[in-house]
């Protein structure tokens, strides 16, 4: 064991992750040189995990408020008014640097931490998402880390009960040595059922609930505030380990708690366990917090307080208890058979102290801890705008059709069946849209209200330009939420970087937040809660630059929305939005042509918002029976996807290219803020005339029928075909025996 | 009709299955925590899905061991209607109301997606309402699903129509032996199933395929 009065070296500092400058920053603080407990808890408070250093000061310049906004980000989840008294409580969180370490137990922990973070603040959680990005599909630990992963999100999930009912997968090679696991979670509560970490009165209670802790997780958001070398798998023993069935009881057990009104102010114990909970709820209360340690119950014997501290042993929270009210919780986790144990108090005196064994082996000024956390302005450079390359610049292929097998079937583009079948998608009964659409739908309890959901980046367009690549996220997340019919609420936002202390990376992370900005504001949808995860590096090779975006929309009438599928036969497929056939950073280019070169698509913030508005409208008014946005592999991989995406038959298409474009351009151009949409022929006139009144580009491409995919001047391509290339892929190579 | 929908720690779909009761039924179905020692007077008890008590040990297995487990056998020992779904039908198999065992997926993971079901009897209290033979659609959501028994216990089963579902051949999800999906006792009055008909009673949901099972039983209890 480890005595609590060794000397504090410069090693020992290092290896805790602190910087000379801020080690002389707490002997500047305190007065004193910390002890050992001491140094363990400035770390876990102090890392760029749990003190967002870096972006700190680019994160306070997204918008946060609107109308509908209840809580903004600060606390565990951000609140939302959905009307009627209810609120969707939401939030997005990474679990990175475990999951690579351990993808099973990183995935598990990293859903398990998001849903606790939900129902810390009250509400149970109804929706799960995720967003994971994987090395190339060639590389050695690629087929590991998708097989665990994925098992891992389901493990987790499944068990806990919460449908996971959408999300991203994409593979590259710039993720071969640091894979991204983004874990989204919803809840629903009542707006006056809302519980927060702010402690509140001198002399109560603080008691300790859930599971004991253990060893697991010590110094975890240390390690993922650093880089990954070739030692990375040292690090295994700082991953956590979960168990969703005792965050199953304690989710029933703390909602029954709550209802009880014993909960003064609530905390789970996520990074930096013990210390930032109790941290946390005494700083933002103006109280301090004197903890006993001989109270916490322990997995095993002989835990030292330093390993107390730094523990992130999960299925844990902390919370202030009303005393007269303690009987009567602690009946509630006695019958849940989860611990319920009183460690400690509130007091007056701003301090964090925590006693061992009679010793008082930590005594600390509380707010400094927290709120004064180093902050860094640190230097960054704007990433060079790349030239816009014109599609007539870019080789057209040899053939149409035969290129659009090849896209179907490429790792990013293929079905992502393989994965969601692996996640119970429909448990509580509420999932009206899973996965595969554009956007995830649940209904909201036994009402006609729905909530709709989206998790979207494309991260190569933030590699080439970050301010429009971020921009572009956060457009995407509000046109997939809009493409079912519902009204974009609010979002979070889950910023994946590499290493902020090289001015490249830094000047990626502040321009992503400029343009996640710009467009939150111009499309309303503010930032109520978020995560940042820097030092996503591997022996100095970061990754792509990936904020990604989760969205939540509002659907006042859950019978009033559309699939992507084609619906019937001699429907009118019109495209809403200006074609300019963008092909500069495009899927076609990327992985047909093997070049990455070029601005990525332009975002125009008033024209996606006229556009969405306007099919959002035509939706909800029952005039169209399908809706795809144009995304990653342009027009005619969106048709081909509402073609071969019917649930029950296929529905083929007829196309015409109608503008003045190259025609691979008009196939394969990304543009933004376009729409595909299908209606009964003899609606169509009436449609237009109104798209024409309103000001919208709308047009007729082509009509739905037949069982194959019709380019007019190319060879048919049967559905049957397209959808065995876009199925197979993933199984296929999940499949295949491991060559390495 | 009156129902109890059993709650173990780790069930997870016991709202989904308390609503669907209601809403097919008209009836307000009560909940009954695993520790009670004793049952209401209900004509239907129903074991819902999740993983009770996380799956540990064997699936189903310290579910069985609950106090309520006696009472519930005992009820099913007088005759009243035993409905187990999923986590509902691996307890009543560990418990030996109903034969057999549900191994893990032969693909050795979770599935969750649609299938359809052949009706392989309808001459009993949860299937009356439909026609024999018919093909429904149906939700499963499970990793261990891969109904086992010896040939003679099959041979029984198959004999006395005690195969109350099957998945059709290309829609097996998990392996079963004879694509068996749900089975009843010997008297008839329990059913242990896989598939999740509570998921699809109403339009919202996709479809209204899974009512028929609660249909049949207001029907036949009525």
């Amino acid at each position: 064991m480890i005595r609590n009065d060794i000397d504090i070296t410069p090693e020992l500092i290092a290896d805790h992750g602190l910087k000379p400058d801020e080690y002389q920053r707490i002997l500047d603080l305190i007065g004193r040189e910390p002890n050992f407990t001491e140094l363990g808890i400035f770390s876990a408070m102090w890392n760029e995990h749990c003190s967002y250093k870096s972006s700190k000061r680019w994160l306070r310049t997204l918008p946060t408020e609107g109308p509908r906004v209840i809580v903004g980000p600060g606390e565990n989840a951000g609140v939302v008014d959905i009307g009627d008294g209810d609120v969707v409580v939401f939030k997005m969180e990474s679990h990175n640097h475990p999951s690579f370490i351990s993808p099973y137990e990183g995935a598990a922990t990293g859903v398990g931490g998001i849903l606790r973070d939900v129902f810390t603040m009250g509400a149970r959680p109804v929706a799960a998402l995720n967003a994971l990005r994987f090395g190339s599909p060639k590389n050695a630990r690629t087929r590991h880390i998708v097989s665990g992963v994925v098992e891992g999100v389901g493990g987790y999930g499944n068990c806990f009960g919460v449908p996971t009912i959408g999300g991203e997968v994409n593979f590259d090679a710039r993720y071969n040595d640091n894979c991204l696991v983004n874990a989204f979670a919803a809840g629903i509560a009542k707006a006056d059922g809302i519980f927060l970490s702010e402690a509140k009165g001198v002399g109560l209670p603080i008691v300790y609930l859930g599971s004991k802790t253990g060893r697991d997780g010590i110094h975890g958001s240390t390690m993922a505030s650093g880089e990954f070398d070739d030692d990375s798998e040292e690090k295994r023993p700082t991953v956590q380990i979960g168990d969703p069935f005792a965050e199953k009881l304690l989710l029933e057990a703390s909602l029954e708690l709550m209802a009880s009104g014993a909960v003064i102010a609530i905390q789970d114990m996520g990074a930096a366990g013990l210390t930032c909970s109790a941290v946390e709820m005494g700083a933002k209360g103006n109280l301090g917090v004197k903890l006993d340690l001989d109270k916490v119950p322990c997995r095993e014997e002989g835990m030292t307080a330093y390993e107390m501290m730094l523990s992130e042993s999960q299925e844990r929270m902390l919370m202030v208890l009303d005393p007269s009210k303690e009987e009567e919780a602690a009946a509630i986790f006695r019958k849940w058979d989860l611990d319920f144990a009183i460690v400690g108090y509130t007091t007056d005196d701003l301090r964090f102290k925590v006693m061992r064994h009679g010793e008082l082996m930590a005594d600390l000024p509380i707010k400094e801890l927290g709120d004064e956390a180093p902050e860094y302005d640190r230097p960054w450079v704007p990433t060079p705008t790349p030239a816009t390359i014109d599609p007539k610049d870019i080789a057209a292929p040899a053939d149409l059709g035969e290129t659009l097998v090849q896209i179907l079937a490429l790792p990013d583009m293929c079905s992502r069946r393989w994965v969601w079948e692996q996640y119970d998608n429909l448990v509580q009964g509420n999932t009206l849209a899973g996965p595969g659409g554009d956007a995830a739908v649940i209904r909201v309890g036994a009402t006609s209200k729905g909530l709709a959901f989206g998790v979207d980046v494309t991260p190569r367009y933030c590699d080439a330009d970050p301010v429009e690549g971020g921009k572009q996220a956060v457009a995407e997340c509000w046109r997939n939420i809009t493409a079912v019919g519902a009204e974009p609420l609010a979002a979070t936002d889950n910023l994946n970087f590499g290493n902020p202390e090289k001015p490249e990376i830094m000047g990626q992370l502040v321009g992503a937040i400029q343009g996640i900005g710009e467009a939150c504001i111009a499309l309303d949808m503010p930032i109520v809660s978020g995560n940042v995860s820097l030092y996503n590096e591997t022996n100095g090779q970061a990754i792509l630059p990936t904020p990604a975006i989760g969205g939540v929309g509002l659907l006042p009438d859950v019978f009033k929305r559309v699939g992507k599928s084609f619906t019937a036969v001699g429907e009118t497929i019109i495209l809403v939005g200006d074609r300019v056939g963008h092909l500069g950073q495009s899927i076609y280019q990327r992985d047909i042509l093997g070049a990455v070169a070029g601005a990525p698509p332009k975002v125009d913030l008033a024209v996606e918002r006229r556009n969405g508005d306007f099919v959002r409208d035509a939706i909800r008014s029952g005039k169209v029976s399908a809706v795809h946005d144009i995304s990653d592999g342009g027009l005619l991989v969106a048709v081909a996807e509402m073609a071969i995406g019917s649930d029950n038959a296929s529905i083929g298409a007829t196309l015409t290219k109608n503008v003045d474009l190259p025609q691979h351009a008009w196939a394969f151009g990304e543009d933004q803020a376009c729409y595909v949409l299908t209606l009964p022929a003899d609606t169509t006139d009436a449609f237009l005339a109104e798209a024409t009144s309103a000001g919208i580009p709308a047009n007729v491409i082509g009509s739905t029928g037949g069982s194959e995919l019709t380019v007019e001047g190319s060879a048919p391509i049967s559905l049957t075909r397209l959808n065995d290339v876009h199925e197979g892929w993933l199984p296929n190579y999940m499949a295949a025996p491991d060559t390495h | 009709m009156k129902s109890a929908v059993i709650v173990f720690p780790g069930s997870n779909r016991e709202h989904d299955m308390l609503y669907a009761l209601e809403q097919v039924t008209g009836h307000t179905p009560i909940a009954v925590w695993h520790q009670e020692t004793s049952l209401p007077d209900v004509d239907l008890i129903v074991l819902p899905g999740g993983f009770s008590f996380g799956d540990y040990l064997r699936t189903g297995a310290i579910a069985g061991l609950s106090p309520i487990m006696k009472a519930v056998t005992e009820k099913a020992d007088m005759g009243v209607r035993v409905l187990g779904v999923c986590n509902g039908f691996q307890i009543l198999t560990e418990t030996g109301l109903l034969p057999g065992i549900l191994l893990r997926n032969a693909h050795l993971k979770f599935v969750c997606k649609e299938v359809k079901l052949e009706v392989a009897s309808n001459v009993t209290d949860f299937t009356k309402v439909y026609d024999k033979g018919q093909v429904i659609r149906c939700p499963v959501a499970h990793h261990d699903g891969n109904y086992f028994a010896d040939d003679a216990t099959l041979a029984e089963l198959e004999d006395n129509n005690r195969i109350a579902f099957r998945y059709t051949p290309d829609t097996n999800p998990n392996g079963s032996i004879r694509n068996i999906a749900g089975i009843l006792n010997e008297r008839g009055n329990v059913l242990g199933m896989m598939p999740h008909p509570e998921n699809l009673i109403e339009p919202a949901q996709g479809g209204t395929d899974g009512r028929g099972i609660f249909a049949s039983l207001l029907e036949a209890l009525s």
